[in-house]
């Protein structure tokens, strides 16, 4: 997403805004730095460095779905026909690491960047040199992993959940270069949630209580404080790897006297939270679109704080959910069956509150809303699926299969892409100061559901009807699903093109945005400028003297 | 609004599409065992809460967006909380869950006992193929895919079983309480035959149980779903399930050519012998890696014109036997029988072009393991 830089001639700020919060002073609309890419690189302004994220995870968006069309396209029809089964395992395994660490992460990252501030009324985030650092981590990060694709014996093949020993004693000679660019990426997130959580805590506008935050800004600190949690457990499991890999330990080799389970405990004491880490700040998103366009104060913001949290807590108990088939004593299947169930009732409450959000409201339908609507539609289907793989009899059929692919998609296209989309759409005139075009968001927008839905809902078929997930080539029986899967999967990706086109056109011009360019928007935000200013709120806006927003 | 319509019709159809798609055989299979009716049922209790759920939900949430449009003129209300609603919202999905999480945990408790057990059967995974030990019985065989190659280039029409055929299928008897203990000699694999509901890991360093007593004869076809490398999609796993006569027949087969096999082991064997020998055991168990005309591929490498073996018999002789630790080559002593590693050493010392003549005695190799 690229953002017009904001204009340098303080004189387009005169129009100024309708809030009276936002004190500018024109000497700050100057941008005094190095210009050219030193300006990139050396900024320490979170408007910039939260355009780099998104921009950044924008690329990697293209690059994990070029992954997955060679995926689709090789499973079009049963046979091997365009890739071999080496290179599929390579194209799965980074189609997965690339979407989630390099792009739906730093996508939540880039929007945290640029609307955090804004939404307390600080200045900037509280670190800012540290906020470039983070940043300039991942570009080195996903170079190197990308770097393996080129590498003798080629990239990692053994999945994104990389499961000992087949990515140890079996993996290819670059894993040692993937475990390195995790360990980046991974520090690029800490450093990153460290920067969130002190500003929100520490930078809010005078006046403004926790219960007052957007739920965006909620929803965000909670993030980071998973992140800061099983951040440093997948550092530590990757750190096992390498010495397994290099330095003849036997953390993971039964050989060696080692546990190849230990991994699984390891990896998904990080990789369930992980999973939240890519959901609830889209509940944050949604949770801002949703009131806008219904005209209607979010129903249960209470309650979504604390829905928010339980899901946080809970997310740190529920694990063993992926390993249901590894063997485990009967004991443990039992008490992380409950417990994964348990989180279907505050994941319940999120979707009746938006939903009770809408009754009774005024309500329009731009494209921000309407990627919004599908996101409650869509996420709801994949949390049905959870439910459903949390049974563990039934999991033991459902376990590994193209029904899991189907469910986990469900919640990470639909779900958390789509209100980031829909996140974009929301703020680009708060970024640019014009409106994206609604004709061809509107034509995004359905060509993505059509597309969507035909990639992934066949595949709860063929899951049920047994085929296993990570197959290049699969019995007869599956041909059909597979097609339309496939067919669906090259619709999707070209449709996001029309996204890529709405986002050029937006920043080059179109109609020009009022600071508050939605009617029925309320958060501190709208009260700057829209495009908004290289520096806003250098005095905090007095939020004392406003009635409590939210109670 | 024409949006909205095309999107209420959209999503009706989907939801109505998917419980008819689910009658026309594109479910989970019933299955052939008491454990896998239960799960079947299991899911589709589940499943039917999820669509009542699923439809009250959206009910309300398209009958908003409809009624409510401003285009229509609605006028927004202001309320934003309410403590009997949200409560009610709580509680009914907990007590929903916990009348599904009864015969969930109920079902569970009889998977998880394996105890009285009348066959035991070892499940071996290795990539990529299936060993299976009748224990107690002295009977054993490994198990691979039989598809041919050319059917997964394409250059021959693909069988009725693609995919999903194997030289040798595990033959269990009806009505028997059979126990699977499961492990792997490399990376993790999964033995999964849906219509038996037994899916269970096989993980180096541990043996896993699980257990099944089919109800029907007949062939039962699944495959490995725990990602294991290259060939995890050419994997598959097929039961065959008999009535107690004819397995006790098929057994008492299996457990003769077991012994005259194990009687050879001293006797002097031919060259031909072997060659025929190895060139099966070849087919089945090494092919996958070293390729059927020995050229190797990727990190595997060529055994046609390898000097490193061919000057070395007992250095080829304990790869085969003891495998290469750090490498994906496995320790062929333990699942191969003597006669069947001696016979594929002399068969890759002397097939292709590699034509060294040397003959490596079962009886050399039964001492190596002893």
């Amino acid at each position: 997403m690229a953002p017009k830089l904001p204009p340098q001639h303080p004189l387009e700020h005169s129009t100024a805004t309708t809030a009276g919060q936002a004190h500018e002073h024109d000497d700050h609309h100057h941008y005094g730095g190095p210009g050219g890419i030193k300006r990139w690189l050396l900024t320490t302004n979170h408007k910039e460095i939260g355009s780099l994220y998104l921009i950044f995870s924008l690329s990697m968006f293209f690059i994990g779905g070029i992954f997955a069309l060679v995926v689709r396209a090789e499973l079009f029809q049963p046979g091997l026909q365009l890739v071999q089964p080496e290179f599929f395992n390579q194209m799965t395994t980074m189609h997965g690491l690339i979407m989630v660490f390099g792009a739906v992460m730093p996508a939540f990252v880039g929007l945290a960047n640029w609307m955090i501030p804004l939404q307390v009324g600080a200045p900037d985030m509280a670190l800012p040199r540290l906020n470039n650092f983070s940043f300039w981590l991942l570009p080195v990060a996903f170079g190197l992993l990308l770097s393996t694709l080129f590498m003798p014996g080629g990239a990692p093949n053994f999945g994104w959940t990389f499961y000992a020993p087949l990515s140890t004693d079996y993996g290819p000679p670059s894993t040692t270069f993937f475990i390195f660019s995790l360990h980046i990426a991974g520090i690029s997130s800490i450093l990153g949630a460290i920067n969130i959580i002190a500003t929100i805590l520490n930078m809010r506008a005078p006046g403004m209580r926790m219960m007052d935050m957007p739920l965006f800004v909620w929803t965000w600190l909670i993030t980071a404080f998973l992140l800061i949690a099983v951040m440093p457990v997948l550092a530590g499991v990757i750190t096992m790897m390498l010495m397994d890999i290099n330095f003849g330990t036997s953390f993971f080799d039964a050989g060696g006297g080692g546990d190849p389970v230990l991994f699984q405990h390891l990896f998904w004491f990080f990789g369930h939270p992980e999973v939240y880490i890519m959901i609830l700040p889209a509940f944050g998103i949604v949770s801002a679109i949703v009131p806008t366009f219904a005209r209607k104060p979010l129903f249960g913001y209470a309650s979504m704080v604390y829905a928010t949290a339980s899901i946080a807590i809970l997310s740190f108990l529920v694990w063993v959910h992926h390993m249901f088939v590894v063997g485990l004593p009967l004991a443990a299947e039992l008490f992380f069956m409950y417990t994964t169930m348990l989180i279907a009732v505050p994941t319940g409450v999120k979707v009746f509150n938006w939903v009770t959000t809408l009754f009774r409201g005024s309500i329009t339908f731009e494209t921000p809303m309407l990627f919004s609507l599908a996101f409650i539609v869509m996420f709801t289907i994949g949390g049905f699926s959870g439910l459903m793989l949390a049974i563990v009899p039934a999991d033991f059929q459902y376990h590994d299969t193209y029904f899991v692919v189907a469910h986990f998609h469900y919640v990470l296209v639909p779900g958390a892409i789509f209100a980031i989309i829909a996140g974009v759409y929301y703020w680009l005139p708060k970024w640019t100061g014009h409106y994206p075009d609604e004709r061809l968001g509107r034509w995004h927008f359905w060509l993505s559901v059509i597309g969507v839905n035909l990639t992934f809902f066949p595949m709860h078929f063929s899951g049920l009807a047994g085929m296993p997930r990570r197959i290049p080539d699969y019995a007869l029986q599956f041909a059909d699903f597979n097609m339309v899967s496939s067919l669906g999967g090259f619709l999707f990706g070209a449709s996001q093109l029309l996204f890529v086109a709405v986002l050029i056109k937006c920043v080059r011009g179109g109609e020009k945005a009022p600071a508050k360019a939605w009617e029925g928007a309320e958060d501190l935000e709208w009260s700057v400028p829209s495009p908004a200013p290289l520096h806003t709120f250098e005095t905090p806006p007095d939020m004392t003297s406003q009635a409590p927003q939210r109670h | 609004m024409r949006a909205m319509l095309a999107w209420v019709t959209g999503m009706g159809v989907s939801w109505l599409l998917a419980p008819a798609a689910l009658a026309n055989g594109w479910n989970m299979p019933k299955g052939v065992t008491e454990i896998s009716r239960d799960i079947y049922s299991l899911h589709m209790t589940i499943f039917w809460i999820c669509v009542v759920i699923g439809v009250v939900v959206f009910a309300v949430m398209f009958y908003s967006l409809f009624r409510y449009r401003r285009s229509q003129g609605a006028k927004a209300d202001n309320f934003h909380e309410h403590t009997t609603v949200e409560v009610l919202w709580t509680t009914i999905p907990l007590l929903i869950l916990v009348g599904m999480a009864l015969p969930a945990t109920a079902t569970l408790q009889r998977m998880y006992d394996p105890s009285g057990a009348d066959l035991d059967v070892m499940v071996t995974g290795q990539q990529w193929r299936w060993h299976y030990e009748y224990m107690d019985e002295g009977v054993s065989f490994t198990s691979s895919m039989s598809t041919p190659t050319s059917q997964i280039s394409g250059e021959e029409a693909r069988g009725e079983n693609y995919l999903l055929d194997v030289d040798n299928p595990l033959v269990l008897p009806v009505d028997q309480k059979v126990r699977f203990l499961l492990t792997s000699d490399d990376v993790i694999h999964s033995w999964w035959v849906p219509e038996l509901a037994v899916k269970q890991d096989a993980v180096p360093g541990f043996v896993n149980e699980n257990w099944v007593r089919i109800e029907e004869p007949g062939i039962y076809r699944g495959q490995c779903t725990e990602l294991c490398g290259k060939d995890h999609a050419f994997m598959p796993v097929v039961v065959h399930a008999m009535e107690q006569d004819e397995y006790d027949e098929w057994l008492a087969e299996r457990k003769a050519e077991a012994e005259a096999e194990a009687n050879s082991v001293d006797r002097e064997w031919e060259m031909d012998e072997l060659m025929e020998r190895g060139e099966q055991v070849y087919g089945s168990v090494c092919a996958t890696c070293h390729q059927q005309d020995g050229s190797g591929s990727g990190q595997f490498p060529a055994l046609a014109g390898n000097d490193q073996m061919l000057d070395d018999v007992d250095w080829h002789k304990d790869v085969v036997v003891n495998g290469v630790s750090g490498t994906p080559m496995a320790a062929f002593g333990g699942s191969l029988s003597a006669v069947e590693v001696a016979a594929v050493i002399t068969y890759e010392r002397n097939a292709w072009d590699n034509d060294t003549g040397d003959v490596v005695q079962p009886s050399e190799i039964q001492e190596m393991l002893e």
